[in-house]
């Protein structure tokens, strides 16, 4: 059942001394090898360009993320949000730049960076004919993970949908399937979450098991990137934000630098568009 | 172009499994196939006139040309069931290769084409009277299904990710399975108009040949298709 | 277009044209008539160059497509596109030049013997890899699928021709077909159509790089006003942050 709502920027206090280095415009193909530390960095991202034919989405952006860190990234529609997360995930090749993800280089190490993110997306990346728990195990077959079934009560029980699991992902409210998603990119407990705008559109009760996961999943070292349309619920819920435009970072901080009430002022400014 | 040098078979079958699954629960691409091979069969029995005289010379071309135009649209529904939901992204997001995912999806629509012919099979001979239900003719079925798969399943994951799929599945599909097509159709004609193993022979080591090559081709190339 | 075309190109435009123009004189004027075949031999002096033209452009297409997997650069990309295009004109050319010549020697326009199936079966696939370019998502992803036809297609095609050729072997009773049989060239014959093959080859390579350059182009154009676009919008170099934005000065002005 719902639990209690926890503003997880309250628990975070260690995890805010960590907080990424300051964020260098590196040129690209400039950028610092991969050191050894860097595993303490859930993202390093240098000189990173994607283009679809000539719509340049992404042009040289830079982003670090610290492990434990929660970082909201915000832009208006169409400012790559969504194709940055695409890119984070290895499901869109970049065309240049560098991207070392939990410490595995992110075109050599592919599979090693997809065994130790989670992604949920717009679409459920589910199959609608299949029920929950066969979704869970096919996926737990393809990650290769043993006592699969413990597992995915596990995480059926954390994304309180155990007693749906049973049904076909087709038949479950789109709350339900939201939290099949969840479950499924939760299975082979990865490092890092890449969440594309999770809370659209969500019930009360998968925002709170939602916040909670967030609050939970921080506090033992996991990092979040997350994409969202509302500064409110991004803001208090990240470490750091971002806002993404002309293909880069335009802004970003920590969320305890931002006055209340400050940020959408900030956002109309830096994209020319009202939230 | 980096050539993966094990293919784990656990996913694969995974893979497999999964599409199986799925098609027990809906029997979507099987029952298509069987229906519109079907249809085919009856309007080429009205297009072209299979005489006593000519029916175990001509009949072949009519099953084979029935199941290639049928299979495009099971290829095409097998990778329609991976776009809604996004199911593809999902299956990209596991640490398997993406050539691992293909050939799991080839094993699939290669099982989803046996299990159609051994219903088609029967119907087509007693339709026209041209006895296909023979070892040789099994062999040779075999090995074209196993091409038709391998091809398809290629040309269906690079079709499901442009406009208009449902055309270009069929026009890239079609031309580069005419090799197997005519070996698929001489080396049936042979045995249906009496011939046995040796007359057989010749098109079976020629199409054992293609799906060797077309199975290496798509090896190799697997991996380029299914990323943006 | 006409205005990017350096001197080194206009030279070689000039002799091109010339040599075309030269070779209509041999194959009209000068090459004696065949005895068998009559006027309507000439039409080989055009279909033989054109078909030695898209052979040579299916290996340049599948070449050009295995460069542009292994190193992804956009060039290659570019030269198998300007070939294939290109390549499509001149099959069709073929086919329509060898249906004439077909017509008055073999009584048929058309005959499916090995060379002329594995010719249409090739003519379908590099429509329909054009096809694909057309219809693919836009980006990378599109160069790297077609790529991955083009070698293929070029894959197929003895396959095609071993299997066409098998298949018509096995169907001997062939009623229509090359009936009249060339009774071989003269030199002056050979003479002719080796000047053509020269000549067409060169008119065909100047096509390819004059539509190679119109690709880059159009390719240098695009990024170019991605760069744009993207300075226009944030000529910044470092993200703003909380403390910048309170300053009196914007860090960067929205559109």
């Amino acid at each position: 059942m719902p639990r209690t709502m926890i503003t997880p920027r309250l628990l975070a206090s260690e995890d805010q001394t960590l907080t990424a280095p300051s964020i260098s415009n590196q040129v690209a193909g400039e950028g610092p090898e991969a050191s050894p530390e860097m595993p303490k960095m859930a993202i390093t991202v240098r000189g990173l360009a994607k283009s679809y034919g000539f719509n340049g989405v992404l042009s040289g952006l830079d982003m670090d993320v610290s492990a434990g860190e929660v970082f909201t990234i915000f832009g208006p529609n169409g400012s790559g949000k969504t194709t940055l997360l695409r890119v984070l995930a290895t499901l869109t090749r970049p065309d240049s730049g560098r991207v070392v993800i939990n410490g595995f280089d992110f075109t050599r190490e592919a599979a090693l960076v997809r065994s130790t993110i989670g992604v949920v997306m717009h679409s459920s990346l589910l199959y609608g004919d299949l029920t929950g728990r066969e979704n869970l195990r096919f996926y737990g077959r393809m990650f290769n993970l043993a006592e699969i079934e413990n597992r995915i009560n596990e995480v059926a029980e954390r994304m309180n949908v155990a007693h749906r699991l049973d049904d076909k992902v087709r038949d479950l409210s789109h709350g339900l399937e939201k939290r099949v998603s969840f479950a499924r990119a939760l299975l082979h407990r990865p490092k890092l979450l890449l969440l594309d705008e999770p809370e659209t559109g969500l019930d009360q009760n998968t925002l709170a098991i939602f916040e909670g996961l967030l609050a939970d999943y921080r506090k033992v070292g996991g990092s979040v990137v997350m994409t969202t349309h509302s500064l409110e619920r991004g803001l208090a819920l990240a470490d750091r934000v971002a806002i993404l435009g002309g293909g880069k970072f335009v802004f970003v901080d920590s969320s305890d630098n931002i006055e209340p009430g400050e940020l959408p002022g900030i956002f109309g400014r830096l994209t020319g568009e009202r939230q | 172009m980096k050539v993966r040098g094990r293919v784990p078979l656990g996913p694969v079958w995974a893979v497999a499994k999964k599409d199986l699954l799925l098609e027990v629960r809906n029997r979507e691409i099987v029952i298509s196939l069987l229906v519109f091979s079907g249809l085919i069969f009856i309007i080429f029995n009205f297009a072209i006139e299979l005489t006593s005289a000519n029916r175990d010379t001509v009949g072949p071309g009519v099953l084979w040309v029935a199941v290639a135009f049928a299979s495009v649209l099971g290829l095409n529904r097998s990778f329609i069931i991976e776009k809604d939901g996004n199911a593809l992204d999902g299956l990209l997001l596991t640490p398997v290769g993406r050539d691992t995912i293909l050939i799991g999806k080839t094993v699939g629509n290669f099982i989803f084409m046996a299990a159609a012919l051994v219903i088609l099979f029967p119907v087509f001979t007693a339709l026209f009277d041209v006895n296909v239900l023979k070892i040789e003719v099994f062999v040779i079925a075999l090995l074209t299904i196993l091409g038709l798969a391998t091809v398809g399943t290629m040309f269906a994951a690079l079709s499901v990710n442009t406009r208009a799929r449902e055309i270009m599945l069929p026009v890239l599909f079609l031309p580069i399975a005419v090799p197997i097509l005519i070996s698929a159709v001489e080396g049936t004609a042979r045995v249906t108009e009496g011939g046995g193993w040796g007359d057989a022979l010749q098109w079976i080591e020629i199409l054992a040949a293609f799906d060797v090559i077309f199975i290496v081709a798509a090896l190799l190339t697997f991996q380029f298709l299914l990323e943006d | 277009m006409v205005g990017a075309v350096g001197p080194k190109r206009a030279v070689w435009l000039v002799i091109t044209a010339g040599l075309v123009l030269f070779t209509m004189w041999m194959i009209f004027e000068w090459a004696p008539t065949e005895r068998n075949l009559g006027e309507i031999q000439r039409a080989l002096y055009i279909h033989v160059p054109l078909a030695w033209i898209s052979m040579v452009a299916v290996f340049i297409v599948a070449s050009a497509s295995v460069m542009y997997l292994i190193t992804g650069k956009r060039k290659w990309d570019s030269v198998a596109l300007a070939t294939a295009e290109t390549g499509v004109l001149v099959g069709t050319l073929m086919l329509v030049t060898g249906a004439i010549w077909a017509k008055p020697i073999w009584n048929v326009w058309w005959t499916w013997d090995a060379k002329l199936t594995t010719t249409a079966i090739l003519w379908f696939l590099y429509v329909a890899y054009l096809m694909l370019r057309a219809f693919a998502p836009p980006g990378n992803q599109a160069y790297r699928m077609a790529a991955v036809v083009a070698i293929l297609g070029a894959i197929d095609v003895p396959l095609v021709y071993y299997a066409a050729d098998l298949w018509r072997t096995a169907h001997p009773e062939l009623l229509i077909g090359p009936a009249a049989e060339s009774s071989g060239l003269s030199s002056e014959m050979s003479i002719t159509l080796l000047v053509s093959v020269v000549a067409f080859t060169s008119l065909y390579a100047y096509m390819v790089v004059d539509r190679y350059r119109v690709r880059q182009s159009e390719n240098e154009l695009g990024e170019l006003k991605r760069d744009v676009r993207n300075l226009l919008y944030r000529p910044a170099a470092e993200p703003a942050t909380a403390a910048t934005m309170r300053g009196a000065v914007p860090a960067a002005s929205g559109d």
